[in-house]
């Protein structure tokens, strides 16, 4: 049962990287990224290029793919997005989901429908016990790593003056340009950060998930639910809302797994019931 | 010839629209448009594009130029093209895709359609339209039962050969526990039906099945309970496919089950699948299939032409493709006619033997080809001499073994 519970918190992981750069980026900008699948998926082939192209470790591709798919984020930020955020929402809409299937299929056509073979870290092949129970050491890293990753994302926008800038930004922007700070000037450097956090949940994947060209498309779905389960533009909801979806699934998959295929969806129905702007949304920014 | 052919169809709309539809367009020539065509129905871009997609084609365009080979200027047709469609794998696309093969491209044989809902629907039409459609990529046991017709085929394997030959024999082996995660989709479902009733049969028993979410890429809630089921299962059988196999293996490995005893059978495993993997992450795995390229010298020395054109080795799909179309060659060669009731009558009840289809015979009864299959291990990388070389084949089930051994009475051609 807690090593159930456990391993829901590891599946939450990846479901609160993506949420979290999801929810920046819709915050700052007001674009719903359907292409944040694709990135992830990027990201998980960008481990398997840099091993099998320049024999480039799991831990240099950590360090290396999240960066430089940021600055693709960036220039796609610049070149496009930019000049379609001024219009209707929707031309962004199926700008990124254009983007998207575009994406995979030059994926696809290059590496073919198949996964990509990636071996784990040898550092972490083995388990850890951890009182209670063992664990593969991977998946306790992961674990791990994502936390951080999300307290630090946390301190920089509590913490520091651009932090705050972003809070603001992402959850009341009228207000903060009425206030004469250029939210535009950080609007370019938070849609590159967001990608990179969904490229280094991609390069986390690699060794514990199938890398092919779908891997994005599937899994954005439940991402999406859990971005309004948490509530639209809520930094910390989406970071709560995925570890708690990791959680609710795996018991729902150990207890009712029939119901498991739409558990998730039961889930934001009931909390959108409930709650319309989220667990964790505010009602006035729907009104 | 075909002109007034169709002017007489016109006409006679109402009247002769049936008999226009089929045999040999109108007249009495023995190849129908003067050539004989070949159309491969695939998934050419999403989950099964790798194991046969676009290199099926020239697998069937191989069979076309060995033909030709042979039979130089006595072939029976001088013209013999290969068509093809992607049906990614929707029964509405393939069904349009396949009326679009036979009238329009003058397809006078589909092959492959992997996805059984999709290859219920091509059957469908070729029964309509008296077209001959062999079936390779489908595991469904239905297109040779309730969904059988005079014109569809059904050739390589099927859900009864994958669950009869791997849960059977790894049962009589020593693994009599089982539990079975299956995705819960139709093919799912088919699978965990027919595994259950071979373990059963075998004197094994099913301590737990369960359904899984579709795509998936978490698997640890069912993996974290296999060792603690009441009683420990010795095996755990996967009915995953594509992706969601590679993550079931992938997690299987993370969680050392192999070590605590629990070891994996897999319902169908294609050779791309164990590249994705490595054959370390899958050694010693069983499962059961209709052909593997490095079996034998005659295999062999087919799969080295394929390499030669393709830079790949093939997947057994494209084999049994291959097969399938030189087969209805030869069919047409020996009526001397592409005339759908005269080929299908050559095939029924016809004893093949080519690099494929060893022992075979096509089941005049339900149009099922029974041929050998294998039981089969993947190696340890250690073991693997080759790229692709990745399987030993443990045993041969003979034929009469491998598939149903009745046909089922559901079936009325």
């Amino acid at each position: 049962m807690l090593q159930q519970a456990f391993n829901g918190l590891v599946g939450g992981a990846f479901y609160a990287l993506l949420a979290l750069g999801l929810s920046v980026i819709f915050g700052m900008l007001g674009v719903v990224n359907l292409a944040h699948g694709a990135f992830y998926m990027l990201g998980a082939f960008g481990a398997f290029i840099a091993l099998d192209a320049f024999g480039l470790n799991f831990w240099i591709a950590l360090l290396l793919v999240p960066p430089l798919l940021g600055v693709a984020g960036i220039v796609l930020e610049r070149l496009f997005i930019r000049r379609l955020t001024p219009l209707d929402p929707l031309y962004n809409f199926l700008f990124t989901f254009g983007l998207a299937l575009i994406l995979q299929d030059l994926v696809k056509r290059e590496y073919g429908v198949s996964s990509q073979p990636y071996p784990r870290p040898q550092e972490l092949d083995g388990t850890v016990d951890l009182g209670l129970f063992t664990y593969p050491a991977y998946q306790v890293f992961v674990l791990a790593v994502s936390v951080l990753m999300c307290v630090a994302v946390w301190l920089v926008l509590t913490r520091t003056r651009v932090g705050m800038i972003v809070r603001a930004a992402t959850e009341r922007p009228e207000l903060t340009r009425g206030l004469g700070i250029d939210v535009g000037r950080w609007v370019t450097p938070v849609f590159g950060f967001g990608i990179a956090l969904a490229a280094f949940a991609g390069v986390l994947a690699a060794p514990m998930r199938a890398v092919n060209p779908l891997m994005g498309a599937d899994l954005i779905i439940t991402v999406f639910a859990v971005v309004v389960i948490g509530g639209l533009g809520s930094v910390f909801g989406s970071v709560a809302a995925g570890f708690a979806v990791g959680l609710v699934s795996a018991l729902g998959n150990l207890y009712v797994p029939a119901l498991s295929q739409i558990l998730v969806f039961i889930l934001m129905a009931v909390v959108l019931l409930w709650r319309p702007a989220g667990l964790f949304g505010r009602e006035e920014a729907f009104r | 010839m075909r002109v007034t052919g169709w002017g007489g169809c016109l006409a006679a709309t109402g009247l002769l629209l049936a008999g226009c539809g089929g045999g040999p367009g109108g007249g009495d020539e023995k190849i129908s448009d003067g050539k004989v065509v070949l159309a491969v129905l695939n998934d050419q871009s999403g989950i099964y594009a790798d194991t046969s997609g676009r290199q099926t084609i020239e697998a069937v365009k191989m069979a076309v130029t060995d033909f030709q080979a042979k039979y130089g200027d006595k072939a029976a047709s001088k013209t013999i093209e290969v068509k093809d469609a992607d049906h990614q794998n929707k029964p509405e696309i393939a069904n349009s895709k396949a009326q679009e093969l036979y009238d329009r491209q003058q397809a006078d044989v589909i092959l492959d359609v992997p996805t059984s809902s999709a290859a219920f629907a091509v059957a469908t039409i070729a029964k309509n339209k008296k077209k001959v459609f062999i079936d390779v990529g489908a595991a469904s046991t239905e297109l040779e039962g309730k969904q059988c017709n005079k014109y569809t085929f059904h050739y390589g394997y099927n859900s009864y050969m994958l669950a009869h030959g791997t849960g059977a024999e790894v049962t009589k082996d020593g693994s009599k526990n089982w539990y079975i995660v299956y995705p819960d989709y139709a093919f799912g479902q088919d699978m965990q039906k027919t595994f259950s009733a071979a373990i059963k049969e075998a004197g094994g028993t099913v301590v737990a099945s369960d359904p899984t979410p579709f795509p998936n890429d978490n698997f640890s809630t069912f993996l974290l309970k296999a060792p603690n089921l009441d009683p420990k299962p010795q095996v755990i059988g996967t009915m995953q496919a594509g992706g969601d196999l590679v993550n079931l293996v992938k997690q299987y490995n993370e969680y050392k089950l192999r070590d605590k005893g629990v070891g994996l059978a897999v319902g169908l495993l294609a050779l791309s699948d164990i590249h994705s993997l490595g054959s370390d992450a899958l050694a010693g795995t069983r499962y059961t299939d209709m052909w593997y390229w490095n079996a034998d010298e005659k295999s062999r020395a087919w799969a080295d032409k394929f390499h030669a054109k393709t830079g790949k080795r093939p997947t057994a799909n494209m084999a049994a493709n291959y097969s399938a179309a030189l087969q209805y060659l030869e069919a047409v060669q020996r009526g001397g006619t592409d005339n759908s009731d005269e080929v299908v009558k050559q095939l029924e009840g016809h004893k093949i033997e080519d690099m494929f289809a060893r022992n075979a015979t096509i089941r005049a009864q339900d149009h099922l080809l029974l041929h050998d299959a294998y039981l089969s291990e993947v190696k340890p990388s250690s073991e693997v001499k080759e790229p692709y070389d990745y399987v030993k084949v443990l045993k041969t089930i003979p034929a009469s073994e491998a598939f149903q051994p009745r046909p089922d009475p559901a079936c009325r051609l």
